[in-house]
Order: structure tokens, then C-alpha cells, then sequence
């Protein structure tokens, strides 16, 4: 198992690669300046040059891209005007906004977004497992259908009106929990568990109809497998046949969705976090996109590439954790 | 007191847009505690259903069942779901036709054999029942069995599994088991190893059983009592040997006649002189192919497989050659190098003196409609969105050379000559019986006006009646056309039936070699004399 995670590890580094190749090619045919936009309304063009050069981007594209992987490997030295700033290994560079660490940038503000996600997975893998498990042991009757229904509506209704919903149902009528303001897991566990539940709720209600749906579907399917009619055969309990029997075949299709959702929260739980207003990677991308700030868009796209690339081969391995057949190779 | 007894049990399913299925009606019948009944039938005829309803198995598929069921005590019809739970198991015991999907393939199997013990042994500790389950394993012939106890099923062979599967049965001590095709998924030895336990088991327990087969041998040597079904009723019933020496309906005799046996030679063909213009069926034709230390191998380095090692063979035109062999003999491998599906990783290959062994796709081209293939399902060997007649002009469209009119004329000619309506060309596969289907299969490979025609076990998922059809037809045209036919099938009496000429297989080696008559009647490899000894026989 080991060579076979280290193997996956090095596919993952050079999609990476990949990745930031296709980003600064991207960048560098897409319309707009950075120079000017760092520079201010103000600048007049010889300003807005000295920008330029000090930004690195009168270069060569490909020199900048050099610039960019040396620094990841072994740090770079940045010229800020007035003096020279060293960037530590692994140096994503500095933004051309305001000329901080994008290495900085984003691990400040990875541990809200991580957590999010990371709260959000397990709570809609309660949920979907949960409500498509119910739905197929009381299936045909009036719960199935209930269950279909509260899904279905979770998913279809946006986040910003689902946050609104609970936030004034849970703090402002009830009282049961504070508005949420984010206080890192290093601090205060039980707070940082209360003030997430909520954006993770609205972030799980989003995704869980999904879920729901597939591990039902899925259950069906191998409850009509010939191993289980070898347990109805000999008398074993339905709630056993489901449980241990049907549920960890059902459950190989859920593990590689959770995997690719869980990853893609990285850079699609913006509009929850700005609704509950957590300081993480959303926000950060968004404004690094409108301002063509390049160093934090790469770092970013790095960041969302590897938490997807990392999470599916964790699916993978516990694909062969869960059914030995599978060989890892 | 009757073990088991049945009285006016129907069956039937409920199918979208349509009258429901009657699968089956007004059946009756006992068995004594500790006796043996087989229940046998083509496919379609409700044997399974049957035998599935002596445990409930019906209840919550939506199917209607009538009538009444009682084991050993039980009204299983009646019962409520706790009585039927009780009865499913610890008072009969069910044994399924395919041992590799009819096991949980997440758990180790000694842990699936302790949870169903438990399910009937209430005060039973964990602990208990794993030892209950090697104690089982161990019965029924698994070698060290505990520590096989925590292997899964994928780690067992075909025969283990059955062989878990009997042991999850006797675990619970039924007093019934209900065995539902249990040897059909198996190679012929293993069948009979099988078949051998179950007798064992009989004896030490005194156990009732019911066996559900297709194969009358397998009810002749097993069973005291047969009952015969067709259409969902009995057609008759009584002591197995009666039934198979004096069958009393002529169903049963047409059944037992299409049975082909092992033991019989095979018929000669009709003289020549009443089809003038086929060609002599001597073993003199001239040589079609000749295969010299043919390998197949698959994979590479550590992990590479050698499915046929070092085959040399003859074929002439006008002949047929049976090879037969059990699952995993490379006999299919084979087959697939013949017509140049496969590149063989070595040997040489000639067909009509041309080496084609190492050519490449282009350049046998030509080659293509001279050696075609039918296949062993003819389910999933056609296009289910073609229609059949699309399917069979497909390698005549492939070939490229005639208009659309005669294509058409060509594909009505060959329904026609495998038996079929010609107007059933705009119709699609699911039109059409397995026997039927297999014909248009056979059509197909007819299309191209090949010189060689290998079969791969191109009755095996047939019942025996359109079994008999089928090798009938290929024996017709084969004379006709003057074919070279290579009749691949693990059945050894239905390759007796059709072959001038024998191979027998194992591990990819050619282990005996000869005219049929010689190989079924002096056989002088033990492994032949093995399989012949393992085939059962009707009576």
C-alpha cells in the first residue's frame, strides 16, 4: 500500500504541474494589467512601469513561471522597492496587491475553510447515508417519501436562503446558538464546533439530497445481489441484511463522491462562507481573480488541486480497505 | 408424518402491462422425512420457484403464491414472519446454484457461517459459533479449515465455495436441504465431489433433500423420487427409476431421448449419395488448419498467465474436432488463436499452408470470413439494438463487396437454412427463445461463407431438447457446406455426439488426442478416465 500512496503522490504533483502551466497561460492571454490594477487609479505610466518591473512582470512569461517553481522548491527574493524581502520554501510568491506571503494568505485562511468542509462532509454523510438508509428499510411507505422530499428541498434551495433560514430560526428566534463568528479548532474546540454547525448545516443540507439518493439507489442494487438471498434464506433480520450485508457494497459509490465533493469545497464553499461570514479561501479567490492578482490565484488553485487530488486517493484506499478484491496498483 | 408437503401451489408474477406470469400452477407433492425428490424441468418450467417457495422466499417480491406449503410441521404460507425465520435455516436449508455470488464478498466466510448459526442458536456466543463454523468447514472437505475460516470468498475455488455454502446449510441442522442447481456453475469432477458429499451428509444427518436440477443424470444418481415439470405443472412424478426406465408421458420420453449420453457412439451421418453435392466427410480432406506449439500467454513478467502451452492440431475440412476440458483448460483461448481473435504469443499457425499466426489486422482481413466463431451466450453475443438481420449482414457488409439487395436476399436464405422465418429480419434479439437466438448466432458466423467454424460451448446455456436442435443443425450444415467445425464444450456427451475426432485439455496442455470412439472408450490418460467416470449418466 505505501509504494502505491507514494506512486499516487507523485501523479499528484505533477498534475499540479499541469495545473499551474495551464494557469499562467491562462493569465497571460487574458485581457487586463495587474501592474495598473496594483498600482492604483492614480498612477501615471511611468508608475505604473515601475510597478511592472518591481512585480516581475516586464519578464518573459516563462521566466516568471521559473521564478514561481524555484521559489516553491527553495524560497525567492522578492524586491519591494525600498528593500528586499525573502519568501521561505515553499515560496507561492507574494501578492501584488499588498506584497504578503500568498503562502501566508492562504494558510491563514485554510484552517476555516478546511474545517467547513471537513464539518459539512460528516454532516451530510449522516444525513444522505442516514435518510437513504431509512427510506430503503421503510421502503414503499409514507417516510420514503417524506425523507425524498425534505432532500429534495434541501438541494434545491441556495445556500444564502437555507443560511438565512437557519440563522434566524437558531440565533435570533430561539436563541440556541450565537451568530457565527469563527474561532479557530487551536483555541476553543466547543466553540469552534458551535459557531460551524450552522454554515456546516447549510453546506450539508446543499449536498445531502445527493447522497441520499445515491446510497439508495445503491442499496437497492445489492439487495438484489444473489449473497443476500442466501441470508434471507437462512433466516437472518432484515435490519441485519441492510446493515451488515447490503450497506458496505452500497457504500463504494459514496466514498468516491465524498471524495470529489470534498475536495471541490475548496473552492466552491465561497458563497457559505461569505453568507456566514468565516474568513477562508472563498473570499480570498474571489478577490484575487477580480484584481488578476496571479501569485494568489496560482497558490489557490494549487491548494484546491491537491485537497482534490489528495482526497481521491484517500477513496481509493479505502475502496481497498473496504472490498479486498480491489488491488492496489 | 410427512417431511415436506405441498399441495395445489401456485405462483405467479405480476408483469408490467400485462396478465401476471403463472409460474407456477397446481403443483402437489411430498416428500418422506430423510427422502430425496428431484425436481427437474427445462428453464421456464417453475422448478426454482418452486422449490424457493418451500421456504417463504416468495414473500415481499410481489409475487402471488396459492395454495399450501408445510415443512416439517410448519405452514410456511401462513407463518408469520418470526416462524419464518425460524424455518428458513434451522428447519430447511438452502443451497444456490452459483457458489461465487451466492456469499457476502466483504466477510470472511468462516464469520458469515457463525452469524447464520447464531440467527438459530440464540444463547450462542461469538466465539461458539466461529467454532461451530470450522467445525462445519472442516466437514465438508475444506483443507485447514481454520484458518480458511477467515479467508473471503474470493480466496476459495468454485468448489470450495459450494462446498462453504453446504457447510453454512448444515451448521443450523435442517432437516431439509433444498438444493437448487448446486453443481450446474461446476466442472464436472467437481460435481461429482459435490454430489458425493451431499450423499454423505444425507446419510450421517438424515436429512431430506430437494434438488432442483436440469440434468436428469444428476437427479438419476442422487434422488428417490423425481418429479418432471413443464410450464409450471407436473408432468409426472414418481420413483426416479421408473420414471427414467418407463417414462409414462411422452414429454418425459422426448426429454430423456434428447439427453445426450456419454456412453452412446455417435450416430452416422446420412450416406453422402443423398446429398450429391456435398463433399466427402472422410478425415482425408485436405488440411485447413495446422497449429504447431501454439502458446497463449497473458500478462507479463511474475504475473504473467500461460493459458495454452504448446497445442499442435490438425483440422481438415469436412471434419469436426472436440476439444473439451474444464474451466480454466485454455480450451476457449484456444479456440479465440484458431480464428485469429487472439495473436498467439507463440508456435505457428497455418491456414491452408499460409502462416497467419503473426499477421497483422490488415493483412487478415482476407483472411476474416473464412474462420468465424460462435459464441456460448447468445444473450450477450448480440446486439440487443440491432435487429437480427442487421446483425447477421454485418460481416457480410464488413466483407464489402456485394450490393444491398443481395446482402438482403443472403441474410433471408440464411434464416431460412438455420431454421428460422426469413421475415424475421427486422425483428430484435429479445424476440427470440435462447435456441433461437443461437441460431441467428450460428447464421451469422454462416454469413461470410467461412471454410472454419469454431464453436464455443454453442449449447451450453440451452435447455436439452433445443440443445439437440442446435447440434442437429450444425451437423447439417457441416455436411452441406463442407465446414471445418472446432466444438469446443465442457459437456463431454454432447462433444461425443458431434466430433470425428477429440481433444482432451488441462492446464493449457493437450493431454490425449484422438478419433472419439477411441478417447470415450479407451481412454489412456487417467485424467480422461477421471472425467468419464465423473459424468453421471441417466440410467
Amino acid at each position: 500500500m505505501i509504494p502505491y500512496v507514494a506512486r499516487r503522490l507523485l501523479g499528484v504533483v505533477a498534475v499540479l504541474l499541469v495545473l499551474s502551466v495551464v494557469v499562467y497561460a491562462t493569465f497571460y492571454l487574458a485581457p487586463g494589467d495587474p501592474a495598473r490594477l496594483a498600482c492604483g487609479p492614480k498612477c501615471d505610466p511611468e508608475q505604473v512601469r515601475q510597478v511592472r518591473a518591481q512585480l516581475g512582470l516586464d519578464e518573459p512569461v516563462y521566466v516568471q513561471y521559473w521564478h514561481f517553481l524555484t521559489g516553491v522548491v527553495t524560497g525567492h527574493d522578492y524586491s519591494t522597492g525600498t528593500g528586499v524581502r525573502h519568501c521561505d520554501a515553499p515560496c507561492l510568491g507574494l501578492s501584488f496587491q499588498n506584497d504578503q506571503s500568498v503562502t501566508g494568505l492562504i494558510a491563514q485562511r485554510l484552517p476555516a475553510t478546511a474545517s467547513l468542509a471537513a464539518g459539512a462532509m460528516v454532516l451530510w454523510l449522516v444525513i444522505g447515508i442516514g435518510s437513504g438508509l431509512l427510506s430503503v428499510l421503510r421502503r414503499g411507505g409514507a417516510t420514503e417519501r417524506v425523507l425524498t422530499w425534505i432532500t429534495l428541498a434541501g438541494t434545491a434551495t441556495p445556500v444564502f436562503i437555507s443560511g438565512i433560514g437557519l440563522l434566524m430560526l437558531f440565533c435570533a428566534y430561539l436563541e440556541w446558538l450565537p451568530f457565527p463568528t469563527y474561532v479557530p479548532l487551536t483555541d476553543d474546540p466547543e466553540q469552534w464546533a458551535w459557531n460551524l454547525l450552522l454554515p456546516c448545516l447549510a453546506l450539508a443540507l446543499l449536498e445531502s439530497a445527493k447522497y441520499a439518493r445515491l446510497t439508495r439507489s445503491s442499496l437497492l442494487e445489492t439487495l438484489a445481489e444473489d449473497h443476500v438471498r442466501t441470508f434471507r434464506a437462512y433466516g437472518v433480520g432484515e435490519r441485519a441484511i441492510v446493515g451488515r450485508h447490503a450497506l458496505r457494497g452500497a457504500l463504494a459509490p459514496v466514498i468516491a463522491l465524498t471524495a470529489a465533493d470534498f475536495g471541490s469545497m475548496f473552492g466552491n464553499a465561497m458563497l457559505t462562507e461569505t453568507m456566514f461570514g468565516l474568513p477562508g479561501v472563498g473570499q480570498l479567490l474571489v478577490h484575487a481573480t477580480q484584481t488578476i492578482d496571479l501569485p494568489v490565484v496560482v497558490g489557490l488553485v494549487m491548494v484546491t488541486g491537491a485537497a482534490v487530488a489528495i482526497a481521491n486517493i484517500v477513496a481509493d484506499v479505502l475502496y481497498a480497505v473496504a472490498d479486498r478484491r480491489v488491488a492496489l496498483r | 408424518m410427512t417431511l415436506v408437503s405441498v399441495e395445489g401451489l401456485s405462483v405467479s408474477f405480476p408483469s408490467a402491462g400485462g396478465p401476471p406470469v403463472r409460474a407456477v400452477e397446481d403443483l402437489s407433492f411430498a416428500l418422506a422425512p430423510g427422502g430425496a425428490l428431484g425436481i427437474v424441468g427445462e428453464s421456464g418450467s417453475g422448478k426454482s420457484t418452486a422449490a424457493y417457495a418451500l421456504l417463504g422466499l416468495h414473500r415481499g417480491t410481489g409475487a402471488r403464491v396459492a395454495g399450501t406449503v408445510r415443512v416439517a410441521g410448519h405452514d410456511v404460507t401462513a407463518a408469520d414472519e418470526a416462524e419464518l425465520r425460524t424455518v428458513r435455516g434451522g428447519v430447511a436449508a438452502m443451497v444456490f446454484q452459483d457458489p461465487l455470488s451466492s456469499l457476502d464478498p466483504y466477510q470472511a466466510v468462516g464469520d458469515q457461517i457463525a452469524e447464520v448459526y447464531r440467527v438459530h442458536h440464540r444463547g450462542a456466543s461469538r466465539r461458539a459459533a466461529r467454532e461451530r463454523a470450522v467445525e462445519v468447514l472442516d466437514r465438508v472437505g475444506i483443507p485447514d479449515a481454520a484458518r480458511r475460516a477467515r479467508s473471503r470468498p474470493h480466496e476459495f475455488s468454485g468448489g470450495q465455495r459450494q462446498r462453504a455454502l453446504i457447510a453454512m446449510a448444515v451448521a443450523c441442522e435442517p432437516r431439509l436441504l433444498v438444493a437448487d442447481e448446486p453443481t450446474t456453475a461446476l466442472d464436472v469432477t467437481v460435481q461429482a465431489q459435490i454430489l458425493g458429499l451431499l450423499r454423505e451428509l444425507r446419510e450421517e444427518t438424515g436429512m431430506g433433500l430437494v434438488l432442483v436440477t436440469h440434468d436428469l443424470g444428476v437427479a438419476a444418481g442422487n434422488v428417490d423420487e423425481l418429479l418432471v415439470m413443464r410450464g409450471g405443472r407436473a408432468v409426472e412424478s414418481g420413483p426416479v427409476r421408473e420414471v427414467l426406465r418407463a417414462p409414462r408421458e411422452p414429454y418425459t420420453r422426448d426429454l430423456l431421448a434428447a439427453v445426450p449420453r456419454v456412453e452412446v457412439r455417435r450416430e452416422p451421418s446420412p450416406s453422402s449419395s443423398s446429398l450429391p453435392s456435398s463433399p466427402s466427410v472422410s478425415a482425408e480432406g485436405p488440411a485447413l488448419i495446422e497449429a504447431t506449439g501454439l502458446r497463449q500467454e497473458f500478462g507479463r513478467g511474475r504475473r504473467s498467465v500461460t493459458a495454452v502451452d504448446g497445442v499442435s492440431l490438425t483440422l481438415r475440412a469436412g471434419e469436426t474436432v472436440g476439444v473439451v476440458g474444464e474451466s480454466g483448460s485454455g480450451k476457449t483461448t484456444l479456440g479465440r488463436m484458431l480464428v485469429r481473435l487472439l495473436r498467439p504469443s507463440g508456435g505457428e499457425l497455418r491456414y491452408r499452408g499460409r502462416e497467419i499466426g503473426t499477421l497483422g489486422e490488415r493483412e487478415l482481413r482476407s483472411f476474416r470470413s473464412e474462420l468465424q466463431m460462435v459464441f456460448q451466450d447468445p444473450v450477450s453475443s448480440l446486439n440487443p439494438r440491432r435487429s437480427v438481420g442487421e446483425s447477421i449482414a454485418d460481416p457480410l457488409r464488413a466483407a464489402g463487396r456485394t450490393s444491398e439487395k443481395e446482402i438482403v436476399a443472403r441474410v433471408r436464405d440464411l434464416l431460412e437454412r438455420v431454421g428460422l422465418d426469413p421475415d424475421a429480419y427486422h425483428r430484435y434479439p429479445h424476440e427470440f427463445s435462447g435456441g433461437q437466438r443461437q441460431r441467428v448466432g450460428i447464421a451469422r458466423a454462416l454469413a461470410p461463407s467461412p471454410k472454419v467454424v469454431v464453436c464455443d460451448e454453442p449449447v451450453s446455456a440451452l435447455d436439452v431438447t433445443t440443445q439437440a436442435q442446435v447440434v442437429a443443425l450444425l451437423g447439417e450444415l457441416q455436411r452441406e457446406l463442407g465446414l471445418a467445425l472446432v466444438f469446443i464444450a465442457h459437456d463431454l456427451a454432447v462433444v461425443r455426439q458431434v466430433s470425428d475426432r477429440v481433444v482432451v485439455m488441462r492446464g493449457g496442455r493437450v493431454l490425449e488426442h484422438g478419433p472419439a470412439d477411441a478417447v470415450y472408450e479407451r481412454p489412456e490418460h487417467p485424467y480422461t478416465r477421471g472425467l468419464l467416470e465423473a459424468v453421471p449418466r441417466v440410467g
